[in-house]
């Protein structure tokens, strides 16, 4: 049977994007110990995937660098599947982890919506995050022809980002109308220092096509997709590409949070002023409290880690700094609304449930995400409806049910693993 | 148009869809009425087995009179009931769990049921990750594995096909003297009505005595050919009998989609349906005697379920004790998926005075009200 | 500190960059990650972890996450397609 391991930390950080890594930071200034946990092979999260190649003075180096330097331990590869009040329990590749801590911080980050449309399945057709991720991971894609599509600001990131690695963008999709984009712009400029990365990103993107009012209808291909047909203003087109990097802004990872026993408001986790959710000693920061970008993510981060080892003047300090970024999460709430066509791309053949192969017909028939759940089993594969269940809520208008352990397909003996002495169920 | 029904089904679990397809077909005019969606209750958490189990003869009575009909009508089953003729694989750790085998064998032989002995070598040909070392262990092919929601759905499908009607959502609060009341005051008047609300059975009928038995499952991502037979270890019927104590017991299923159900798992007074950290790893670590490989396999969900458990082990089918035009259906405990068919030709025998096919008196309700008194 | 990493994908030697994770593999030798209940090619889709798209076999253990493993020397891959 495999082995567990037993860590304590005064302060767990559940997460190693910024937001968790501001926090460890300045959770362990205290003097403290914290552990920083997370699933991935390497730190960084999402936007600072393979940021050891970093520039020098960029935030991801000036961040990975206090990581570096302080005395917070890192875990690596574990994912954490199971929380009760004081614990955690986390699985690697080799065995169980269990964890006490005395206070936590969920920086679990957000993930893409994916919207089903036909084709979507085919390969090489992915999350516009995930096209970066896998970048960012070391996929070459010189001289590939790529079509950017879906909603938000990553979109222009990624497109950007993929024609720095050599690829053809042919053009970005985006489903928002032109002056809800016009509008974006604008208010992005009055950002402090957002104004210096439009630029840089108008002369990043210069050349590429951006087109609003615009949204991918079908993916066509034979084992991989060759083209993409999509709706502009009306009329329809089809373009060949060899990539379709495709995601409809993101959705925050409140899975953890929820089992923790947070509160959550329209979907974000409910904190206070100082990052504080609903159960005492457990704090949130960065996209699980409400979409805002990395430098919103960064000071929640901070806030959160000094709060959590009851600095509080230190936190109060940032609490401008969080002002003038909250401002960034009201600007992305308002731009980018999902348009109401987008729910009739789906045909009754379009798979919802990639895990499960459950096309739209066999969902539509039902009248709640658990009824649809147990007769059509959409949700039940690995990915647990993180991928369907969110497009089930925006299309049929279903609510996603409640949370189970494991957070994550684990093992059978680490399940077993789980603590059962001890703490009260939240 | 829309006659009154003749019956009214309170519960669209596997009971009740079993039971208005087969009152359906006989002509009936009838309405099924559920607090949820249908299978919402035990029927959505059950493992679906379909077993023949010789505790008792009235056990084995029931349970094999309800394999023979699953049998037939498993040409009728749609893919998405997942029927699956896997069997079964009792396996004995020890000497004396042989003993029981040779017993068992005996005791479904002399009344026609298939069934071989294996010894220590053959168990595990018949289940190479069975670790080394098993007695042995006695293989019944005839039993099988379906996926209890659609098999509830695809009964009440048909039952619709007969024209039974369906309400959804409407929690039944009270029955009697030929009348089903909801909770806003609508109420529904017919000749019987059958109480097939599993573990809620004794809120609409007074004098019966169920009780739910919390049960675990989990279900792995899919490994094909990992596991051919349903297992489960001769001590699961030790676990079903305690009427108090937690009790796990090794028993696995493999569904046609790859994936392997574990289980099982028995508590008595568990307040609600949250997973049990304890219990679970219980489970788990009794799997893990019989099957190591379990271990490294990945578990993609865990859930919990009720059994509406009676203290005898037997279902109530049949007048309730105080109502005679109130049939109860409920409290098969673990066998409500393999003896829903039967119930239903039980029942429908009760109401068109007909002779049922098997002897119906340990199954009564009064049974119940008639051990109380001797109390 | 070599900057290449040398795996196998379904028998067939290929090179990534070092740090690079078998999902790049995979694609890199022009393969798709696995095959849908219904038999369709599939390959991943989110990057991060969390749609299972990209399950392969990876020295004989299956439905590992290729996009969360790091690619090491002569490591053995079975890709669906």
């Amino acid at each position: 049977m495999d082995s567990v391991k037993h860590l304590r930390f005064d302060v767990a950080v559940v997460g190693a994007g910024p937001a968790g890594i501001a926090a460890a930071v300045a959770a362990s200034d205290s003097g403290k110990s914290v552990g920083l946990i997370d699933d991935n092979p390497a730190s960084g999260g999402q936007i600072w995937r393979g940021a050891h190649n970093a520039p020098r003075h960029s935030a991801s180096s000036v961040w990975f660098e206090r990581l570096n330097k302080s005395a917070v331990r890192i875990v690596r590869g574990a994912r954490v599947f199971h929380a009760t009040k004081g614990e955690l329990t986390a699985e690697s590749d080799d065995s169980a982890i269990q964890i006490t801590y005395g206070k936590l911080i969920l920086a679990t980050g957000a993930r893409e919506l994916f919207l089903p449309f036909p084709g979507w399945t085919l390969p090489n057709v992915m999350g516009a995050g995930g096209l970066q991720a896998l970048l960012k991971s070391g996929l070459d894609i010189a001289g590939k022809r790529i079509l950017v599509a879906g909603t938000g600001p990553l979109l222009l990131a990624v497109a950007a980002y993929a024609r720095k690695c050599g690829a053809k963008v042919i053009g970005i999709c985006e489903q928002t109308t032109r002056p809800r984009m016009a509008r974006f712009g604008l208010k992005m400029m009055l950002v402090p220092g957002k104004a210096v990365e439009a630029l840089r990103f108008a002369y990043d993107l210069r050349g590429i096509p951006h087109w609003t009012d615009c949204w991918p209808v079908a993916a066509f291909g034979n084992r991989r997709v060759e083209s993409v047909r999509i709706s502009r203003q009306g009329q329809t087109s089809e373009i060949e590409c060899d990539y379709l990097a495709c995601g409809f802004h993101l959705i925050p990872n409140v899975e953890l949070p929820r089992m923790c026993g947070c509160r959550l408001r329209e979907n974000f986790v409910d904190v206070d002023e100082y990052q504080q959710t609903s159960v005492a000693g457990t704090y949130c920061a960065g996209e699980p409290t409400g979409i805002g970008g990395l430098e919103l993510a960064l000071v929640e981060g901070e806030i959160a880690g000094y709060a959590a080892t009851n600095w509080e003047d230190r936190a109060k300090h940032l609490f401008a700094k969080r002002a003038r970024y909250q401002k960034v999460a009201r600007i992305l709430k308002d731009a980018f609304p999902l348009r109401p066509e987008l729910k009739n791309l789906a045909r009754p053949d379009t798979l919802i449930c990639r895990c499960e192969d459950v096309p739209h017909e066999r969902l539509r028939e039902h009248g709640s995400w658990r009824a649809a759940k147990l007769h059509a089993r959409c949700g039940m594969g690995p990915c647990q409806g993180r991928v369907c269940a969110p497009a089930a809520e925006f299309l049929f208008g279903w609510e996603n049910d409640s949370v189970r352990p494991p957070l994550y397909p684990v093992r059978c003996s680490s399940l077993a693993a789980i603590p059962s002495h001890s703490a009260p169920r939240i | 148009m829309n006659k009154p029904a003749e019956v009214v089904i309170v519960g669209a679990g596997i009971v009740g869809a079993a039971s208005a397809f087969e009152l359906a077909a006989e002509g009936l005019r009838v309405l099924v009425i559920d607090g949820g969606f249908p299978s919402t209750g035990s029927t959505g958490a059950a493992m679906g087995h379909i077993v023949v189990m010789d505790d008792s003869e009235a056990q084995f009575a029931i349970t094999r009179y309800s394999q023979i009909l699953w049998d037939d009508l498993r040409e009728q089953l749609p893919p998405s009931v997942e029927f699956d003729p896997c069997g079964t694989l009792w396996v004995a750790a020890d000497e004396k769990e042989m003993d029981e085998v040779r017993r068992k064998l005996d005791y479904y032989r002399e009344r026609g049921v298939n069934a071989e002995i294996l010894d220590s070598q053959q168990v595990r040909e018949a289940e190479p990750h069975l670790r080394t070392h098993l007695a042995g262990g006695l293989r019944v092919p005839g039993d099988s594995v379906v996926y209890p929601p659609c098999a509830a759905g695809f009964l009440l499908q048909k039952a619709r096909d007969l024209g039974a009607r369906v309400i959804h959502g409407q929690p039944v609060t009270a029955i009697g003297k030929g009348v089903a009341r909801l909770a806003d005051g609508t109420e529904f008047a017919a000749g019987f009505i059958i109480n097939a609300a599993g573990q809620y059975a004794p809120k609409l009928s007074a004098g019966i005595n169920i009780k739910a038995r919390k049960g675990h499952l989990i279900i792995t991502d899919r490994y094909p050919n990992f596991l051919h037979h349903q297992v489960v270890e001769l001590g699961y019927l030790k676990s079903t009998h305690s009427l108090t104590a937690d009790s796990v017991a090794f028993n696995v299923q493999p569904r046609k989609t790859g994936q392997i159900l574990i289980g099982s798992a028995r508590q008595y007074g568990a307040e609600n349906s949250a997973v049990d950290e304890s219990i679970l790893a219980r489970m788990l670590q009794r799997a893990f005697e019989y099957m190591p490989d379990l271990s490294q396999l990945s578990a993609i969900r865990v859930w919990t379920g009720f059994r509406p458990a009676t203290p005898d082990k037997l279902p109530l089918i049949g007048p309730s004790p105080e109502d005679p035009s109130v049939l109860v259906a409920a409290g098969h405990e673990g066998l409500g998926i393999t003896t829903s068919l039967a119930t239903a030709k039980l029942i429908c025998a009760q109401i068109l005075g007909q002779r049922p096919a098997i002897p119906i008196q340990p199954y009564l309700p009064s049974r119940q009200m008639a051990a109380e008194a001797h109390v | 500190m070599s900057e290449s990493v040398s795996v196998r994908v379904n028998g067939k030697p290929v090179t990534v960059r070092a740090g690079a994770t078998v999902a790049v593999a995979v694609l890199t030798a022009g393969a798709t990650c696995r095959t849908s209940v219904s038999g369709q090619p599939r390959s991943p889709l989110c990057g991060m972890g969390t749609c299972f798209e990209c399950r392969v076999a990876i020295n004989g253990e299956p439905q590992r996450r290729s996009c969360q493993v790091l690619c090491e020397a002569n490591m053995d891959i079975e890709a669906d397609g």
